[in-house]
């Protein structure tokens, strides 16, 4: 329409430095997370240090996950408002494939490696990982640690089909990550609309794919660590909190960067869009939660309710209603009004919250099923977190600063550069 | 012209139409509504309009469901015909929840309703009234108020200036659809 006046014209070439400080800190994080790992598997803390490896790598593969999920939502939905912070979640796609390999490599690690415990009197040799149906003998029959529900279950869960399909899930996934990064920089390059309607196309491949199988990753990797029990909602809560973790990740980079001096054309209207993903999503999430909770609860079936009453233990019931408070309570109250969500400051407190928040919600995910109540919170949770998101921010911030923060010939950056809401 | 209530300058340009807003304003013109048959980015903090009030009202629609919901399913599962269900105590929230929910969004829904025909004084029975009819088809209307401005020589230069295509001297207010 051409009603708006700008006197600034913004250099789209711009490029991220990666240098400096930025550079040290997030290589000592990765040092301090080596750090930590090594302390927990010194100090005989070996299965304790495996669910947080697991936990994280999981956490980081699926913020990861969330960057192509956003770059393909936006295609498809032929977004205009986020066309100048593309590269953000491009960059979130990159990182991808690395975390995938470092998620597989701490499953084939937990899986293979393992430890004598003493069960019920009995002796029994578990991996370190997936123990309740990874452990040798469950499924076998006349075997003593015989398990007539995982026995059940072998068909679908057992070692070279589970290690097969996260192969297969997240090998897809990062595939068509590379599609999309790839014509976007393609696009820079040639112009025109080739490379926008190839990702249009590939985008609404990827969705359906997306949409059939990260219900089953989460089952695969986070619901299998307590094998007996199950829920079909678990993959829609698992999707839930990757989305949100993933837009708080794009929204705190984009906060971080501008902070930093980059990205003169983010203001406080494209902030706003993104306030309200993480507010709508975080409501989305407890939608999803209180759906599996309440259903469990309604029914009140044993082999279901078992979930929720391991978290009901005093060893786990203040995590259990932090989790609703950081990860709902506050998000809707912080967010609900519209200048909130256009404030630098606010944004960034909400994101590093949730960004915490669903950490403490993995945790909730990983630990009873793993741990239980040798559950701890020391350094190695603390060394570990700090360790990946060094690592995701290292990686991260490499790949963005090969190309232009702006996709210089998307069709719809003039309207990103005029968004106005 | 001493009649004249209101001075409309009609647009077919929204580009027109905010140079125009610009023109009135150095001059010190006092506007008294834009009339646009569409949204135009940037308008409302040109005209100093300030934010609506409806998401205050939204949720005090809201909320007034969700206590609704709450103290009519405790008083009639909880204090005036406690039942046994599935042995879980009578007061058992979760339960409750979907309910408050449901009746948070209908209360809502229900009351931005009202709130909207109240706002447009829009009643059953009554024809709706515009200050230009082609204000809701092709044209931009700036509406300036005659008496408190009373130099319309001067207000019609900057209009034509702006590139108005017409401009209205009118003795009533509104025109009616009936």
């Amino acid at each position: 329409m051409g009603t708006h006046n700008h006197n600034h014209t913004p250099d789209l070439t711009e490029r991220f430095e990666f240098s400096g400080k930025v550079k040290t800190w997030s290589l000592i994080a990765i040092l301090i997370g080596i750090a930590a790992i090594a302390y927990g598997f010194l100090t005989d803390h070996t299965e304790r240090t495996f669910a947080n490896l697991l936990l994280m790598a999981y956490y980081v593969t699926c913020v990861c996950a969330a960057g192509t999920f956003f770059l393909a939502v936006q295609y498809i939905a032929q977004a205009g408002w986020s066309a100048s912070l593309l590269r953000i979640p491009q960059a979130f796609a990159k990182v991808l494939p690395y975390a995938a390999l470092i998620l597989i490599a701490i499953c084939i690690a937990g899986l293979f490696t393992t430890h004598t415990v003493t069960e019920e009197g009995k002796e029994v040799v578990v991996p370190y990982l997936y123990k309740h149906w990874a452990t040798h003998g469950l499924a076998e029959k006349g075997s003593e640690h015989y398990d007539a529900v995982i026995a059940g279950k072998s068909g679908f869960l057992n070692i070279p089909f589970f290690l097969t399909r996260l192969f297969i899930f997240l090998g897809l996934y990062s595939i068509f990550s590379y599609m999309l990064t790839k014509y976007s920089y393609n696009e820079d390059i040639e112009g025109g609309l080739a490379n926008y309607n190839k990702s249009f196309k590939w985008s609404a491949v990827f969705l359906v794919i997306f949409g059939f199988t990260t219900p089953i990753w989460a089952f695969d990797t986070i619901m299998s660590l307590e094998a007996h029990w199950f829920s079909t909602m678990f993959g829609w809560y698992n999707f839930a909190a990757m989305w949100v973790n993933g837009l708080t990740a794009i929204a705190l980079t984009v906060i971080l960067l501008k902070k930093a001096g980059y990205f003169s054309w983010i203001n406080e209207n494209h902030l706003h869009d993104l306030g309200k993903f993480i507010f709508a999503f975080s409501i989305f999430w407890t939608y999803v939660w209180f759906a599996q909770f309440l259903l469990i609860y309604y029914a009140n079936i044993p082999e279901e309710t078992v979930y929720f009453y391991k978290r009901w233990e005093p060893e786990y019931l203040p995590l259990f209603w932090l989790n609703i408070i950081v990860n709902f309570v506050s998000p809707i109250l912080i967010l609900m009004t519209r200048d909130a969500k256009r404030k630098l400051n606010t944004m960034m407190f909400v994101c590093i919250m949730l960004l915490c928040g669903h950490w403490l919600d993995y945790y909730m995910m990983v630990m009873p099923g793993t741990v239980a109540e040798h559950r701890g919170f020391g350094l190695i949770e603390i060394g570990t977190f700090i360790g990946f998101a060094g690592l995701f921010s290292f990686l991260m911030l490499t790949q963005l600063s090969k190309k232009s923060l702006v996709p210089v010939h998307h069709p719809f950056l003039e309207e990103s550069l005029n968004h106005q809401i | 012209m001493s009649n004249t209530k209101y001075i409309l300058g009609h647009f077919e340009d929204p580009d027109d139409l905010m140079h125009g807003i610009d023109r009135l304003q150095e001059n010190n013109v006092s506007i008294y509504d834009v009339f646009t048959p569409m949204p135009i980015h940037g308008i409302e903090d040109k005209l100093g309009i300030k934010p609506s009030r409806l998401g205050y009202v939204a949720f005090c629609f809201g909320i007034t469901g969700t206590l609704t919901a709450f103290s009519m399913i405790y008083y009639m599962l909880v204090y005036d015909w406690p039942m046994n269900i599935g042995g879980k105590p009578s007061f058992a929230f979760p339960d409750f929840v979907p309910i408050m929910f449901e009746l948070t969004v209908l209360f809502c829904a229900f009351g931005m309703v009202g709130t909207y025909f109240y706002s447009n004084h829009l009643f059953p029975g009554r024809a709706p009234r515009v200050m230009d009819f082609r204000a809701t088809n092709d044209r931009f209307v700036i509406a300036i108020d005659a008496k408190e401005n009373p130099y319309p020589d001067k207000i019609e230069d900057l209009l034509k200036e702006a590139g108005a295509v017409e401009i209205k001297y009118n003795e009533r207010k509104y025109v009616s659809y009936e």
